[in-house]
């Protein structure tokens, strides 16, 4: 009885802040080298606000969302996108950017400035976990620092002695190429050359004829995977310079192996994952919205949105300013655990008072300076699909 | 053997890569040096046609392939040109009538006529977008390699091996069809020749009773069949993408003026020029050098002359090298 009473008054109170309304920004490269991945991205990351939306527990108001297009690689489009959303469209906090450059840039130009939280799935350099962000930032992905290490040790573990490296020439590419670098030496390993090469352009023979020289077992391929880091490896197979590819995680995508086909089978890589179990359950609910839950960031991008909504919640304030102090107690332990398709019940908990430990699709374990601890999944071109070795 | 193991390094990544490129920037270099020589503007909409001719002929590819019709080993986009040849006839000339006509009839100054193409540009730039989109297009089939790297080691037991895909031998073997019949067209028949008087001297050809809406007709459907061949023959051999043909733009002019505005002969070598030193100058010779250097001379360094990054400023070194020494270009074009 007493709880009858007491849902009838949480109900009551959420139709009376009805009225209120709760603006996310989601600010992806619909356009440019990611354009592959981002809409399964927005996708995952208007779930979590269908989900918190219909839970009808959520008590500031209808949460809606607005779409920006950051362009990946272009900074100028990203920060007027940004400035645009905060401004005109009034968002409390922005879910993106998606590449490490943009996300930078609107960071220091509109974020920072305006004082908005923004949480992304997917800008992964390393630099940022150092830039100044007056506690708006934070990212359900892992520093490239991380990435590094678990690609040094997927290779060492398969008996690979000498590499070469070929990075897109960009914040993101040339962290990680670093990364992976000072990891495979200091493993013990020989790296012959670290090239960059430029996205978009019309041959790459002649960074592979340079990295052929150099040598290696295997090539490693920092770039993007709709762009210049496809061309490298259609190029290195068809000159015979490299056979074995390890592919980072923004070279993961089905539309590699469709372009490539069969020559791909037995080349290796990376992506943000965890043997968790909410990453099945959000497969399932990603399957019956209509995309593809296993597509790159998609799991970070339903876990970035939910972190916003669960951490305003917690303040029970959609001001970025109050918060942004929340993101890092949601996110972590202690508290009950959350999966995707729990944001009902992680919401009754909090308006309950309590404690909830938000793990999410993508295992969030926020560390340092808002960042994700990092699990990685090892994947393997078999039969022509990418399939999980195991966790890392 | 030392000897044949370094020709056949050579050949895989720098000689075989760089004609294959320079055909195809020929193509595209005739065309633009053909406008250049009769119409007397640079065609800044070249690389965009490009792309709207290629595109004609990929939807066409698909439909082929829907029906089930096949080439066996190769493309069956060969087999789509025509449709795409009859796309890129249509736009250039819908400009020509709607545009670059006015400006011929005002005699406006070249200059104006170079910024109302880079207009047209950025229609065509967006109606190829509107068409196939902004993404790449995968139209190749049929076999991919006349032989690979592995088939080629395994044969012959070099060390080194060299792999020539289908589409690379087809590119060559349809630049030189294509670029012979330009020359013979050019040289031997009445429309060709009054073509090459018309570009000699427009005063004295008019006089002499050559139709100049005729000669430009007549361009412009050479040009459209060569940047159509241009076009389809690079997205065989990479791949298509509306913004990289763009790109060639700046490859191929490179190539036309290398060789000399409105000059055919010089359009053709300036393209292998421009090829051959993209890739052979940030070429590591390391290798190369080890096999015919004696065991104790081999060097330590990767021998390359210049970073992979700078591949595109060697187009436009030589381009500003050659404009200061020999402005009309390595074989004698128009100056203006």
């Amino acid at each position: 009885m007493k709880k009858l009473l007491l849902t009838t008054a949480l109900v009551g109170l959420t139709a009376s802040a009805a009225q209120a309304q709760v603006n996310i920004g989601i600010i992806f490269g619909f356009t440019g080298p990611l354009e592959s991945i981002t809409p399964a991205m927005a996708a995952g990351a208007e779930l979590a606000i269908a989900e918190v939306n219909a839970s009808g527990n959520f008590a500031l108001g209808t949460v809606t969302s607005v779409r920006g297009d950051d362009g990946c690689i272009d900074s100028a489009l990203a920060v007027a996108t940004a400035e645009r959303l905060v401004t005109s469209d009034h968002v409390n906090a922005i879910v993106g950017g998606d590449c490490s450059g943009v996300t930078g840039a609107i960071l220091q130009n509109v974020a920072r400035p305006n004082g908005v939280v923004m949480i992304s799935p997917s800008a992964t350099s390393p630099a940022l976990s150092t830039a100044e962000d007056d506690g708006l930032f934070f990212r359900t992905a892992p520093s490239d620092a991380r990435q590094g290490a678990v690609a040094t040790s997927i290779m060492r573990d398969r008996g690979v002695n000498s590499i070469a490296i070929t990075y897109t020439n960009n914040d993101y590419g040339a962290g990680l190429a670093d990364a992976i670098r000072t990891n495979f030496e200091a493993a013990g390993g020989t790296v012959t050359m670290v090239a960059s090469h430029e996205d978009g352009k019309a041959d790459y023979s002649a960074e592979v004829a340079a990295l052929a020289t150099a040598g290696g077992e295997v090539l490693v391929v920092a770039g993007y995977v709709d762009q210049g880091g496809r061309g490298i490896i259609r190029s290195a197979l068809d000159l015979g310079a490299f056979s074995t590819f390890e592919l980072v995680d923004g070279m993961i995508g089905q539309s590699l192996i469709d372009t490539i086909g069969a020559e791909l089978e037995g080349s290796y890589g990376q992506l943000p994952g965890a043997d968790n179990p909410g990453t099945e359950t959000y497969q399932g609910l990603a399957t019956a919205a209509g995309f593809d839950g296993s597509s790159a960031f998609s799991p970070e991008s339903y876990d970035a949105a939910a972190l916003i909504l669960l951490a305003m919640a917690s303040a029970g304030s959609a001001d970025s300013a109050v918060f942004k102090d929340h993101v890092m107690n949601v996110a972590n332990a202690p508290g009950e655990m959350i999966y995707p398709g729990d944001l009902a019940r992680a919401l009754e908990i909090i308006a309950a008072g309590g404690d909830v430990d938000y793990v999410g699709a993508s295992a969030v374990e926020l560390i340092g300076p808002g960042e994700s601890a990092g699990n990685y999944r090892e994947l393997e071109v078999r039969n022509g699909a990418f399939e999980t070795v195991r966790f890392r | 053997m030392d000897f044949l193991n370094a020709l056949v390094l050579l050949a895989n990544f720098v000689l075989i890569p760089a004609i294959s490129y320079g055909s195809q920037l020929a193509l595209g270099a005739l065309g633009i040096t053909l406008i250049f020589a009769i119409l007397r503007f640079s065609h800044f909409a070249h690389g965009d046609v490009m792309a709207f001719g290629t595109a004609g002929v990929i939807l066409t590819t698909w439909a082929l392939q829907a029906a089930g019709v096949s080439l066996g080993p190769l493309p069956t986009a060969l087999l789509a040109l025509p449709v795409g040849i009859v796309a890129s006839a249509a736009i250039l000339l819908a400009a020509d009538r709607s545009v670059y006509r006015f400006y011929r009839k005002v005699k406006a100054k070249p200059i104006v006529v170079v910024m109302a193409s880079l207009g047209v540009m950025f229609v065509v730039n967006g109606l190829v977008r509107f068409v196939i989109g902004p993404n790449d297009q995968n139209f190749a089939d049929g076999a991919r390699f006349l032989f690979t790297v592995r088939e080629f080691r395994d044969a012959t037991g070099l060390a080194e091996g060299m792999g020539i895909r289908i589409s690379q031998v087809i590119t060559v073997v349809v630049t030189a069809i294509v670029v012979a019949a330009l020359f013979w067209f050019l040289n031997r028949t009445r429309t060709g020749k009054s073509m090459r008087a018309f570009s000699d001297n427009e005063d004295l050809a008019l006089l002499s009773g050559i139709n100049p809406e005729r000669v430009v007709t007549v361009t412009w459907l050479i040009v459209a069949v060569l940047v159509t061949m241009a076009g389809t023959l690079y997205g065989l051999d990479k791949s298509f993408k509306a913004f990289t043909y763009f790109q060639l733009l700046l490859p191929m002019f490179a190539a036309a003026i290398l060789g000399g505005m409105g000059n055919p002969v010089g359009a053709v070598v300036g393209a292998f020029v421009i090829a051959l030193s993209e890739v052979g100058v940030t070429y590591a010779f390391r290798k190369f050098l080890e096999y015919l250097l004696p065991d104790g001379m081999a060097p330590e360094g990767l021998v390359q002359l210049l970073s992979t990054d700078y591949k595109f400023a060697v187009s436009f070194v030589l381009l500003v090298v050659v404009l200061l020494v020999r402005p009309t270009g390595l074989f004698k074009g128009q100056t203006q």
